[in-house]
Protein backbone atom coordinates (compact mmCIF):
# COMPACT_ATOMS: atom_id res chain seq x y z
CA UNK A 1 0.00 0.00 0.00
CA UNK A 2 3.16 2.28 1.23
CA UNK A 3 5.05 1.32 -2.11
CA UNK A 4 2.16 1.88 -4.32
CA UNK A 5 1.43 5.55 -3.17
CA UNK A 6 5.44 6.66 -3.33
CA UNK A 7 5.32 4.86 -6.53
CA UNK A 8 2.42 7.26 -8.00
CA UNK A 9 3.71 10.16 -6.04
CA UNK A 10 6.91 9.61 -8.05
CA UNK A 11 5.20 9.36 -11.14
CA UNK A 12 3.09 12.93 -10.34
CA UNK A 13 6.66 14.91 -9.64
CA UNK A 14 8.59 13.40 -11.85
CA UNK A 15 6.40 12.51 -15.58
CA UNK A 16 9.35 12.55 -17.12
CA UNK A 17 10.55 9.08 -15.67
CA UNK A 18 7.71 7.25 -17.24
CA UNK A 19 9.05 7.91 -20.63
CA UNK A 20 12.08 5.84 -19.71
CA UNK A 21 10.07 2.88 -18.46
CA UNK A 22 9.37 0.37 -21.20
CA UNK A 23 8.43 1.08 -24.81
CA UNK A 24 6.22 2.86 -26.07
CA UNK A 25 2.80 1.08 -26.66
CA UNK A 26 0.33 1.10 -30.12
CA UNK A 27 -1.19 4.48 -30.88
CA UNK A 28 -4.22 2.84 -30.55
CA UNK A 29 -4.17 2.17 -26.86
CA UNK A 30 -2.51 4.74 -25.55
CA UNK A 31 -5.63 6.95 -27.64
CA UNK A 32 -8.52 4.36 -26.24
CA UNK A 33 -6.23 5.76 -22.85
CA UNK A 34 -6.89 9.46 -23.39
CA UNK A 35 -10.12 8.51 -24.00
CA UNK A 36 -11.22 7.11 -21.19
CA UNK A 37 -9.00 9.99 -19.76
CA UNK A 38 -11.73 12.24 -21.05
CA UNK A 39 -14.65 10.56 -20.18
CA UNK A 40 -13.61 10.93 -16.45
CA UNK A 41 -12.78 14.85 -17.34
CA UNK A 42 -16.38 15.04 -18.34
CA UNK A 43 -17.87 13.37 -15.18
CA UNK A 44 -15.85 15.73 -13.33
CA UNK A 45 -17.51 18.71 -15.39
CA UNK A 46 -20.94 17.20 -15.42
CA UNK A 47 -20.59 16.85 -11.29
CA UNK A 48 -19.32 20.71 -11.42
CA UNK A 49 -21.96 22.31 -13.52
CA UNK A 50 -24.04 20.10 -11.45
CA UNK A 51 -22.81 21.31 -7.95
CA UNK A 52 -23.71 25.18 -9.32
CA UNK A 53 -26.59 24.51 -10.93
CA UNK A 54 -28.02 23.24 -7.30
CA UNK A 55 -27.33 26.46 -5.64
CA UNK A 56 -29.58 28.14 -8.38
CA UNK A 57 -32.26 25.98 -9.33
CA UNK A 58 -32.92 24.15 -5.43
CA UNK A 59 -34.08 27.73 -4.55
CA UNK A 60 -37.00 25.92 -2.85
CA UNK A 61 -34.13 24.57 0.14
CA UNK A 62 -32.91 26.53 2.77
CA UNK A 63 -29.74 27.72 2.34
CA UNK A 64 -27.55 25.43 4.74
CA UNK A 65 -29.29 22.69 2.92
CA UNK A 66 -29.03 24.06 -0.53
CA UNK A 67 -24.65 24.71 -0.18
CA UNK A 68 -23.76 21.11 1.54
CA UNK A 69 -25.44 19.61 -1.55
CA UNK A 70 -23.24 21.98 -3.44
CA UNK A 71 -19.85 21.87 -1.76
CA UNK A 72 -20.35 17.60 -1.55
CA UNK A 73 -20.84 17.44 -5.31
CA UNK A 74 -18.25 20.11 -6.15
CA UNK A 75 -15.71 18.12 -3.85
CA UNK A 76 -16.89 15.15 -5.89
CA UNK A 77 -16.14 16.90 -9.28
CA UNK A 78 -12.56 17.74 -7.77
CA UNK A 79 -12.23 14.02 -6.61
CA UNK A 80 -13.29 12.80 -9.99
CA UNK A 81 -10.74 15.53 -12.00
CA UNK A 82 -7.78 14.17 -9.82
CA UNK A 83 -8.27 10.43 -10.01
CA UNK A 84 -8.48 10.77 -13.99
CA UNK A 85 -5.15 12.06 -13.89
CA UNK A 86 -3.94 9.18 -11.43
CA UNK A 87 -5.75 6.37 -13.70
CA UNK A 88 -4.35 7.56 -16.79
CA UNK A 89 -1.03 7.51 -15.62
CA UNK A 90 -1.29 4.01 -13.95
CA UNK A 91 -2.67 2.41 -17.49
CA UNK A 92 0.38 4.18 -19.50
CA UNK A 93 2.47 3.18 -16.74
CA UNK A 94 1.44 -0.65 -16.74
CA UNK A 95 1.09 -0.42 -21.06
CA UNK A 96 4.37 0.52 -21.02
CA UNK A 97 5.53 -2.31 -19.05
CA UNK A 98 3.35 -4.83 -20.63
CA UNK A 99 1.62 -5.73 -17.35
CA UNK A 100 -2.05 -5.86 -17.17
CA UNK A 101 -4.49 -2.83 -16.28
CA UNK A 102 -4.87 -1.63 -13.14
CA UNK A 103 -8.17 -2.18 -11.06
CA UNK A 104 -9.66 0.18 -9.24
CA UNK A 105 -13.03 0.47 -6.76
CA UNK A 106 -13.34 4.28 -7.49
CA UNK A 107 -16.49 3.67 -10.12
CA UNK A 108 -18.34 1.44 -7.57
CA UNK A 109 -17.88 3.88 -5.25
CA UNK A 110 -19.00 6.90 -7.76
CA UNK A 111 -22.02 4.66 -8.59
CA UNK A 112 -23.26 4.00 -5.05
CA UNK A 113 -22.54 7.06 -4.00
CA UNK A 114 -25.08 8.30 -7.29
CA UNK A 115 -27.51 5.81 -5.80
CA UNK A 116 -27.82 7.16 -2.35
CA UNK A 117 -28.13 10.67 -3.85
CA UNK A 118 -30.77 9.60 -5.80
CA UNK A 119 -32.53 7.93 -3.11
CA UNK A 120 -32.01 10.98 -0.95
CA UNK A 121 -33.57 13.14 -3.39
CA UNK A 122 -36.29 10.77 -3.85
CA UNK A 123 -37.46 10.87 0.20
CA UNK A 124 -36.68 14.80 0.31
CA UNK A 125 -39.03 15.17 -2.81
CA UNK A 126 -42.03 12.73 -1.38
CA UNK A 127 -41.75 14.17 2.18
CA UNK A 128 -40.91 17.33 1.24
CA UNK A 129 -38.69 17.71 3.58
CA UNK A 130 -35.34 20.28 4.05
CA UNK A 131 -37.29 23.40 3.20
CA UNK B 1 -11.88 13.65 -43.48
CA UNK B 2 -8.80 14.51 -45.09
CA UNK B 3 -6.21 12.00 -44.27
CA UNK B 4 -3.08 13.76 -42.59
CA UNK B 5 -1.68 17.05 -43.51
CA UNK B 6 -0.15 18.10 -46.92
CA UNK B 7 -1.22 14.08 -48.11
CA UNK B 8 -3.61 12.76 -50.15
CA UNK B 9 -7.47 12.35 -48.77
CA UNK B 10 -6.77 8.58 -48.55
CA UNK B 11 -3.59 8.24 -47.22
CA UNK B 12 -4.77 6.97 -43.77
CA UNK B 13 -3.47 3.49 -43.21
CA UNK B 14 -7.35 2.57 -42.89
CA UNK B 15 -7.67 2.22 -39.20
CA UNK B 16 -10.82 0.70 -38.86
CA UNK B 17 -11.89 2.42 -36.04
CA UNK B 18 -11.14 5.27 -36.42
CA UNK B 19 -9.12 6.43 -32.83
CA UNK B 20 -7.77 9.77 -33.84
CA UNK B 21 -11.28 10.64 -35.07
CA UNK B 22 -12.67 9.47 -31.97
CA UNK B 23 -10.53 10.83 -29.59
CA UNK B 24 -11.20 14.09 -31.00
CA UNK B 25 -14.10 13.95 -30.45
CA UNK B 26 -14.35 13.28 -27.55
CA UNK B 27 -12.13 16.45 -26.98
CA UNK B 28 -14.78 18.51 -28.68
CA UNK B 29 -17.66 16.82 -26.52
CA UNK B 30 -15.00 17.53 -23.37
CA UNK B 31 -14.39 21.80 -24.37
CA UNK B 32 -18.70 21.70 -24.70
CA UNK B 33 -19.24 20.19 -21.30
CA UNK B 34 -16.86 22.60 -19.76
CA UNK B 35 -18.60 25.62 -21.73
CA UNK B 36 -21.84 24.27 -19.73
CA UNK B 37 -20.22 24.37 -16.57
CA UNK B 38 -18.76 28.04 -17.22
CA UNK B 39 -21.91 28.99 -18.34
CA UNK B 40 -23.62 28.58 -15.66
CA UNK B 41 -21.09 29.80 -13.11
CA UNK B 42 -21.01 32.92 -14.94
CA UNK B 43 -25.19 32.63 -14.51
CA UNK B 44 -24.55 32.19 -10.89
CA UNK B 45 -22.15 35.42 -10.58
CA UNK B 46 -24.73 37.08 -12.79
CA UNK B 47 -28.07 36.29 -10.75
CA UNK B 48 -26.48 35.42 -7.61
CA UNK B 49 -28.39 37.90 -5.60
CA UNK B 50 -27.23 41.41 -4.41
CA UNK B 51 -25.68 42.39 -7.96
CA UNK B 52 -22.31 41.21 -8.89
CA UNK B 53 -19.51 41.43 -6.05
CA UNK B 54 -15.96 41.94 -6.99
CA UNK B 55 -15.18 38.22 -6.25
CA UNK B 56 -17.84 37.27 -8.29
CA UNK B 57 -16.93 38.80 -11.05
CA UNK B 58 -13.48 37.54 -10.35
CA UNK B 59 -14.46 33.83 -9.87
CA UNK B 60 -16.28 34.20 -12.93
CA UNK B 61 -13.42 35.45 -14.93
CA UNK B 62 -11.28 32.22 -13.81
CA UNK B 63 -13.40 30.52 -14.61
CA UNK B 64 -13.94 31.95 -18.18
CA UNK B 65 -9.54 31.65 -17.98
CA UNK B 66 -9.54 28.02 -17.00
CA UNK B 67 -11.95 27.36 -20.20
CA UNK B 68 -10.01 29.31 -22.90
CA UNK B 69 -6.80 27.51 -21.49
CA UNK B 70 -8.88 23.77 -21.97
CA UNK B 71 -9.95 24.78 -25.21
CA UNK B 72 -6.13 25.88 -26.57
CA UNK B 73 -5.02 22.55 -24.92
CA UNK B 74 -7.95 20.67 -27.08
CA UNK B 75 -7.33 22.52 -29.97
CA UNK B 76 -3.87 21.55 -30.04
CA UNK B 77 -4.65 17.74 -29.65
CA UNK B 78 -7.08 18.12 -32.20
CA UNK B 79 -4.37 19.64 -34.48
CA UNK B 80 -2.45 16.02 -33.63
CA UNK B 81 -5.02 14.05 -34.35
CA UNK B 82 -4.63 15.13 -37.85
CA UNK B 83 -1.12 12.43 -38.23
CA UNK B 84 -1.87 9.63 -39.60
CA UNK B 85 -0.57 7.76 -36.43
CA UNK B 86 -0.87 10.30 -33.66
CA UNK B 87 1.47 9.80 -30.49
CA UNK B 88 0.04 9.87 -27.15
CA UNK B 89 -0.46 12.80 -24.70
CA UNK B 90 1.88 13.87 -22.59
CA UNK B 91 2.20 13.72 -19.23
CA UNK B 92 2.05 17.66 -19.17
CA UNK B 93 -0.84 17.95 -21.32
CA UNK B 94 -3.32 15.81 -18.84
CA UNK B 95 -2.23 17.38 -15.91
CA UNK B 96 -3.07 20.78 -17.47
CA UNK B 97 -6.46 19.59 -18.65
CA UNK B 98 -6.81 18.00 -14.96
CA UNK B 99 -5.87 21.46 -13.31
CA UNK B 100 -8.42 23.52 -15.42
CA UNK B 101 -10.91 20.95 -14.05
CA UNK B 102 -10.10 21.80 -10.43
CA UNK B 103 -10.05 25.03 -11.15
CA UNK B 104 -13.69 25.10 -12.42
CA UNK B 105 -14.80 23.13 -9.39
CA UNK B 106 -13.16 26.30 -7.20
CA UNK B 107 -14.61 28.63 -8.95
CA UNK B 108 -18.17 27.22 -8.13
CA UNK B 109 -16.96 26.92 -4.31
CA UNK B 110 -15.75 30.34 -4.47
CA UNK B 111 -19.61 31.91 -5.88
CA UNK B 112 -21.44 29.41 -3.57
CA UNK B 113 -20.66 32.84 -1.12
Amino acid sequence: MIDRLMATLRLWFAPQRMRAEGSTPDYRFSLANERTFLAWIRTALALVAGGIAVDQFLTGLSWGVRTTISVAVLACGALCAFRAVNHWMRCERAMRRGEDLPVSRFPVLLATATAIAALLVLGAVVLGAGR
Amino acid sequence: MSGGRGGAPDSRTGDPAAQPERTRFAWRRTTLTFAVAVALSVREAVYGGGGVSATEAGAAAAGVLAWLLFLVLAHRRITDMRADRPAGMGPGAVRAAALCTLAMATVGVVLLW
